[in-house]
């Protein structure tokens, strides 16, 4: 070692230096991590987010303790046990049902958040695709965990979601993409059964939950490197401002350090969420209990009317209009379609959508779009909402065909 | 030099690639389904019990079959499994489309899924709404009046064989 101060005491700071470089890591994850000034409480989302991940891991290692991945009692050790018998069993469930929920409305507001101000592209696209990923992952995860109590609508959400992979018709393209073994495979059996429970409590405690993780830490590691964005897409050196800010001359110094100037923030933003975050928790937690999942799973009575969590009644919606194969494919692109937004968006301009001409245009139409779909996904099949929820999807994926268009020719703000 | 380190390399990422190919053979092993689940895939239904235009609904391999006895006016269809001169409908109750359950209306002669508007005819054939094809026929085998699911008979073989259902 080439600077090893022999007399320092055994976890001294000199000792800890010398040995885990704190000085130089608390530096670089922390006191000198740059943020700009010029950004608003959506930046906050990203450590939001964060927090909530934590209470989900809190609450549910609670409620792994007594909950029971066996078809025979699942159901009532969540209603039953959880529910009545362990102490503040109640209060983990609707936290990490309340959680499950909530996280997903401010993943989206982080995304579009994104969209908005441009932060996917121009050497950030490592950001926004290890973000997509942990949608992907999260949206895994939120259905894994779905299926556990095993009441009517876990069962038929499993069985309706898993043939989703039989994939086409045996009259589509000779039969090509017809695999229905496919469907026995990922249950283990011919319906969700016992195998199939297991399995997905197996995902969703822990194989899921470590590889979010590990995409977390991917995620902010990319971040580190281009820096967060700011509300004008403003390109500065950040070693500039940063040397304006250690010589005192903060005022004129365009960032603030990440810890503590940013993080109370961060925290401040925080909490305001968690006090509207606890209220759902013990005032209505129902909205993210269906009622329908208090009846046991029944694989001889399908349940009147089935639909997903809100969060994903859009893309369900862009599957349900069309015929089988077609909507199958439409239903794919749109899993897929917010990881091309870098590649589509051909534009170099980095700035809100609202300077960004016909940009603007796209932007507000796919939230619109993206409301209209989730509306949509939620009523029943039936007369004209058919027609709205048609036009909602085909207007979604045209959106995303016609996006380098409208960006090739934008002009620089 | 170079040559040889790439050697080393490559050999130990081909015997690296071997053994990461035979860990997911086995991974995909391990979630095929049990022995003892694709053994209980065999169920001995007795036709004799069954009503006229009164909807039977048995379990195999966890999924509702739909037994149908037809009366004299019921229209006929080659999809009918025919035992001692009684045509019934023998259908896996799960709709062609997503898997939901329909339920039969006796009155209107159809069955109708509450999930996504789906119709089928007293033959189970698909006539409106997203289901892509006809309900489909479990294999069978006719045993007296009683019905083996899971095995496929000759009268199963010739209805495959026609295109009148699909394997399953």
């Amino acid at each position: 070692m080439a600077h090893f101060d022999e007399k320092a005491k055994p976890f001294s700071h000199q000792w800890m230096n010398d040995r885990l470089a704190v000085d130089t890591v608390k530096k670089v994850l922390s006191t000198e991590y740059w943020i700009p000034k010029n950004i608003n409480f959506l930046w906050a989302m990203g450590m939001i987010l964060a927090a909530t991940f934590g209470l989900l891991i809190v609450s549910g290692i609670f409620l792994v303790m007594y909950y029971q991945p066996d078809t025979k009692t699942a159901f009532d050790s969540v209603n039953y046990t959880i529910m009545t018998e362990v102490g503040y069993g109640w209060l983990w469930r609707h936290i990490h049902g309340v959680a499950a929920s909530v996280v997903f409305l401010i993943i989206y507001i982080h995304m579009f958040t994104g969209i908005y101000y441009g932060s996917y592209k121009r050497g950030r696209e490592m950001i926004w695709l290890s973000g997509m990923l942990l949608f992907v992952l999260f949206s895994a995860e939120a259905f894994s965990g779905y299926m556990l109590p095993w009441g009517q609508m876990s069962y038929w959400a499993g069985m309706v979601i898993t043939n989703l992979f039989g994939g086409f018709t045996k009259d589509f393209l000779g039969g090509i993409g017809n695999i229905p073994a496919v469907v026995e495979w990922i249950r283990g059996d011919y319906v969700p059964g016992q195998a199939f429970l297991s399995r997905f409590f197996m995902l969703h405690v822990f194989l899921l939950p470590l590889v979010i993780i590990g995409v977390i830490v991917l995620h902010f590691a990319a971040l580190r490197i281009p820096h967060v964005n700011n509300q004008d897409g403003e390109e500065f050196d950040f070693e500039e401002s940063a040397k304006l800010y250690k010589e005192d001359s903060k005022k004129e110094s365009k960032v603030i350090p990440f810890n503590p100037v940013f993080l109370s923030k961060d925290i401040f933003v925080m909490g305001i969420y968690f006090v509207l975050f606890f209220y759902l928790v013990f005032y209505h937690f129902e909205f993210a209990m269906d009622p329908v999942n208090f009846d046991p799973a029944d694989g001889l009575k399908t349940p009147l009317h089935i639909y997903p969590e809100w969060y994903f009644l859009w893309s369900y919606e862009i599957l349900r209009p069309f015929p089988f194969n077609v909507g199958l494919v439409a239903f794919g692109f749109a899993q897929v379609a917010f990881f091309l937004l870098p590649f589509l968006d051909r534009s170099p301009v980095v700035a809100p959508a609202n300077r960004r001409g016909l940009f603007k245009f796209w932007f507000w139409l796919m939230l619109v779009d993206m409301i209209v779909l989730t509306v949509m996904g939620k009523l029943p099949p039936q007369g004209a909402w058919t027609i709205v929820g048609m036009v909602a999807a085909i207007i979604f994926i045209l959106l995303f065909i016609l996006l380098p268009f409208i960006t090739k020719n934008e002009k620089k703000a | 030099m170079s040559s040889r380190r790439d050697f080393m390399g490559m050999a130990l990422g081909g015997f690296a690639a071997l053994g990461g190919i035979a860990a997911l053979y086995a991974a995909k092993r391990t979630w095929d389904p049990l022995p003892s689940v694709k053994a209980g895939g065999f169920t001995t239904i007795d036709l004799s019990a069954a009503k006229e235009n009164e909807l039977a609904v048995e379990k195999w391999r966890g999924k509702p079959i739909f037994i149908l006895k037809k009366n004299a006016s019921m229209p006929k269809s080659d999809r009918d499994v025919v035992v001692g001169g009684n045509h019934y409908l023998v259908v896996i109750g799960s709709c062609t489309h997503l898997g939901c359950i329909p339920a039969y209306l006796p009155g209107d002669l159809m069955f109708k899924c509450a999930c996504h508007g789906g119709e089928f005819n007293t033959a189970g054939v698909n006539t409106f709404g997203p289901p892509p094809r006809p309900l489909d026929i479990p294999p069978f085998k006719i045993s007296g009046t009683s019905l083996v699911l899971g095995e496929s008979g000759p009268e199963y073989e010739k209805m495959l064989a026609a295109g009148l259902t699909q394997s399953v």
